[in-house]
């Protein structure tokens, strides 16, 4: 067997995961890791300008592709700053593996150089945490990690390093495990059949029948399953911010996104419905607006591989704990055998009522007859632009709600954004890490010029690997989305959500050597854009400047029910 | 309604601040909390008393079994089980009235003097926390001077075993 340091196990291990790319940033506690990568070349280090960056680029890898993503921090600062990037991917299930340093073993608790108790800080935000305590330990703790990371629910698993595990002069023996089998961690593989049996009688029986599909669609690859289920049943399907691409938008059995900024004949059909199909999604406050008002009249069955996501915020009526893939197609197989159909006649008047709701104010912005461009139009354009196929990665804001209602996904694993945490700053560094992985796809930041000032050191990251993402910032010179808020619930009294003095972006982006291009009227947005993607091999930044006063709609309201919403600044349902 | 959980856990460093720190990070509350190894080594078992409605206590247990070092959770409360706390309690006793008096009270109890000075009793007692809590009472708070609990243990009745 070979004899390897602590600091190469690291490397070899992630190699012998099969990983291609890791993001990172060395520092003291690293520098035998960092060694060790200096004298290989099978897994490929990315430098970002800051650790946020990182942990995003390794997420954003997770989201287009299910498979867990690698960061590499140093201890201390390293670490911290890695925090906002570990919450972000716990909260949406992200499969990441964040390598932290630690400092020697015998230093901690003494309030050493750059210590930080990285297990406890990250203990809320991790699915799992590991602390080396023997260097023979490191190559199962990492397949541990991995396993951890990509089953079950999906979510981020700190190993935290002490340097002294890493010592080059220090050599063990190197195996890595084909697989780890852990008594106190067995993930689902199948749903209850008898549950599943309950689950399709249901399904026949009803009414007024919603599908409504999450982020567990996505990643739990299952999308597949979801449209041959939902076509072979005629049933209306309704995606929650996460879940957009798990059923593909421009299909006629597509009602829009839900919740709080859901579509009209989204909320309007589950509130009324009789029963619910909820898969992979998690009754989040942005969706069900108050729980008390919610889908009076609905059974609810709800399918989710967490049992406790099942009846955390509504009661299920039948609760199917499995993974999404596999409970699917079992219900599709039973709905065969059954050899039974729907009551064609109530699922006639049931579309009947959604096509008049979708009539009545299915999706329509206003374009007044003011100059300035409205954000759901660069959304539509880039949609038509990229034939609704880029990976579109957003920030958060106002732009990501456009990005989400207006851009057709037709395709899972390509949208990508922060839902559960909603943090701004990770569209560019998204970005960056889906067209790294996939450089022969458009890959697309959409962004406000807010939050792309919160990680747009990343540039040079760019310039450095040759990235040529696109970015799509929709300028309204303001916080647009506390903006709204302020405009809806505090009398316009806009504190602190204008931007003063931003850069001039043309100028910024050329000085990283990238290309800039500013829109400010719409007749010039299609040519724009389509000489910005006709640059394959440069990033391109399109400053666009929009409407600073549009407002999202349709927009709940607070605690209202599901049909409860505002439906311009002037209508309400 | 009071629950009784009990959980089986990895004998490992962090195991248990996972599991306190599930409890505040989710608002769940706790009332008391004892734990040690089991005649495994590789297992500590976990005892914690909470209070909360079905779907509080629901979320309870459905987060406690999803942390990896987590092998079983148990509502001992939804079956028949025991439930024992120990309670050590140092009292002024300084007369010869007062010394009776604890010594009748600790009688009826059954608990038993473990600790006597010229001027104070220690009384170990054990039982339910509602038994202790109800010795506290007949003894009155006047004459206490420190009162140390375990925390309670609990265990099913029967045949029911929680092991791997
Ligand atoms: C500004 C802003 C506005 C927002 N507005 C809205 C809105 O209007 N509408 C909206 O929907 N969201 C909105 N969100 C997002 C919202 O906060 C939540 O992130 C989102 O609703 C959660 O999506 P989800 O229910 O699909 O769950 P996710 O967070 O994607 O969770 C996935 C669920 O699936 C389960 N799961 C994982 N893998 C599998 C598998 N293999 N099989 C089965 N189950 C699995 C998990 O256990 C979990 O329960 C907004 C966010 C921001 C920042
Ligand atoms: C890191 C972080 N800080 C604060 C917020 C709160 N927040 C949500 S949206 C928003 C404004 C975003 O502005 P911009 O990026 O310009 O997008 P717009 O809404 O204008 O489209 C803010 C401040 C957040 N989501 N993330
Ligand atoms: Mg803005």
């Amino acid at each position: 067997m070979e004899l390897l340091s602590g600091a190469e196990m690291v490397v070899r291990a992630l190699r012998d995961e099969g990983v291609k790319y890791i993001y990172g940033y060395p520092g003291g506690a690293l520098l035998h890791i960092y060694d060790a990568i200096f004298t290989q070349d099978e897994v490929e280090h990315i430098l970002v300008r800051h650790e946020q960056a990182a942990t995003h680029m390794a997420d954003a890898y997770a989201r287009a592709t299910g498979k867990a993503g690698v960061a590499l921090v140093t201890s201390g600062p390293g670490a911290t700053n890695a925090v906002t990037g570990i919450a972000t991917a716990y909260m949406d299930s992200i499969p990441m593996v964040v390598i932290t340093g630690q400092v020697m073993s015998h230093l901690i608790g003494e309030d050493a150089f750059q210590e930080t108790d990285m297990i406890g800080v990250s203990r809320p935000i991790v699915k799992h945490s590991f602390s080396v305590q023997r260097p023979e330990e490191i190559p199962e703790i990492i397949k541990k990690a991995f396993h951890i990371a990509e089953s079950g629910r999906p979510g981020p698993v700190v190993v935290d390093i002490p340097k002294d595990m890493t010592t080059p002069t220090e050599r063990y023996e190197y195996e890595y495990p084909k697989s780890v089998k852990m008594r106190s961690y067995n993930p689902i593989m199948k749903g209850h059949t008898g549950q599943i049996k309950k689950a399709v009688d249901m399904l026949l029986a009803a009414k007024r029948p919603v599908i409504y599909a999450g982020g567990g669609v996505i990643m739990g690859d299952a999308s597949e399953q979801l449209t041959a289920l939902a076509r072979e049943l005629g049933y209306p399907v309704t995606n929650t911010l996460m879940g957009l691409g798990g059923y593909p938008g421009t299909d006629k059995q597509f009602i829009g996104m839900l919740g709080m900024h859901g579509s009209y004949e989204a909320n309007m059909a589950m509130h009324h419905s009789d029963l619910i199909l909820a898969v992979g999604a998690r009754f989040d406050d942005r969706v069900t607006n108050g729980t008390d008002k919610f889908c009076p009249t609905a059974k609810i069955v709800h399918v989710d591989i967490d049992p406790a996501s099942i009846s955390k915020t509504i009661k299920a009526d039948v609760p199917i704990v499995g993974p999404a893939q596999a409970v699917l197609k079992e219900m599709l197989d039973q709905l065969h055998a059954a050899k039974k159909a729907p009551c064609a006649d109530s699922l006639k008047a049931w579309w009947e009522q959604i096509e008049e709701w979708r009539g009545r104010h299915g999706g329509r912005f206003k374009t007044d007859d003011s100059e300035l461009m409205k954000p759901q139009q660069v959304i539509e354009m880039l949609s038509k632009v990229t034939n609704g196929d880029a990976y579109v990665c957003s920030d958060v804001g106002q732009h990501q709600m456009f990005a989400a209602q207006y851009y057709k996904f037709n395709k899972p694993n390509r949208w990508i954004n922060s839902g559960g945490l909603g943090t701004m700053g990770f569209g560019l560094p998204a970005a960056m890490g889906v067209k790294l992985n996939f450089p022969e796809e458009e890959v697309v930041c959409v962004t406000g010029e807010g939050s792309i000032q919160m990680n747009i050191q990343e540039l040079s990251t760019i310039s450095q690997y040759d990235i040529p993402v696109k970015v799509i910032c929709l300028n309204n010179q303001s916080l647009g989305m506390v903006r709204q808020w302020q405009d809806m619930n505090y009398e316009s009294r806009h504190s602190q959500s204008y931007m003063k003095s931003l850069p001039d972006f043309m100028k910024l982006v050329e000085s990283y050597g990238h290309v800039g291009i500013k829109v400010e009227r719409y007749e010039d947005l299609e040519g724009a854009m389509r000489e910005a993607f006709a640059l394959k091999d440069r990033m391109v930044f399109m400053d666009i400047a929009v409407d600073p006063f549009e407002h999202v709609y349709p927009m709940q309201v607070p605690r209202g029910s599901m049909r409860d919403m505002w439906l311009s600044k002037t209508e309400r349902t | 309604m009071r629950h009784i959980i009990s959980v089986l856990m990895e004998n490992e460093p962090g195991a248990l601040s996972r599991v306190v720190g599930l409890f505040s990070q989710r608002n769940f509350n706790i009332e008391s909390l004892t734990v040690a190894p089991t005649e495994d080594e590789t297992l500590s078992r976990l005892t914690v008393t909470t209070v909360g409605d079905d779907r509080v206590v629901e979320q309870i247990t459905k987060q406690l079994n999803k942390l990896i070092d987590v092998v079983k959770v148990v509502d001992l409360t939804e079956g028949d089980h025991l439930e024992r706390e120990l309670m050590m309690i140092k009292m002024k006793a300084n007369n010869g009235t007062v010394r009776a008096e604890i010594k009748r009270t600790a009688d009826i109890f059954r608990g038993t003097i473990i600790d006597v000075t010229p001027n104070t009793f220690t009384v170990q007692l054990v039982g339910s926390s509602s038994k202790l809590d109800a010795f506290i009472e007949a003894l009155g708070t006047s004459n206490i001077m420190e009162v140390v609990r375990s925390g309670v243990s609990g265990i099913a009745r029967g045949e029911k075993v929680l092991t791997l």
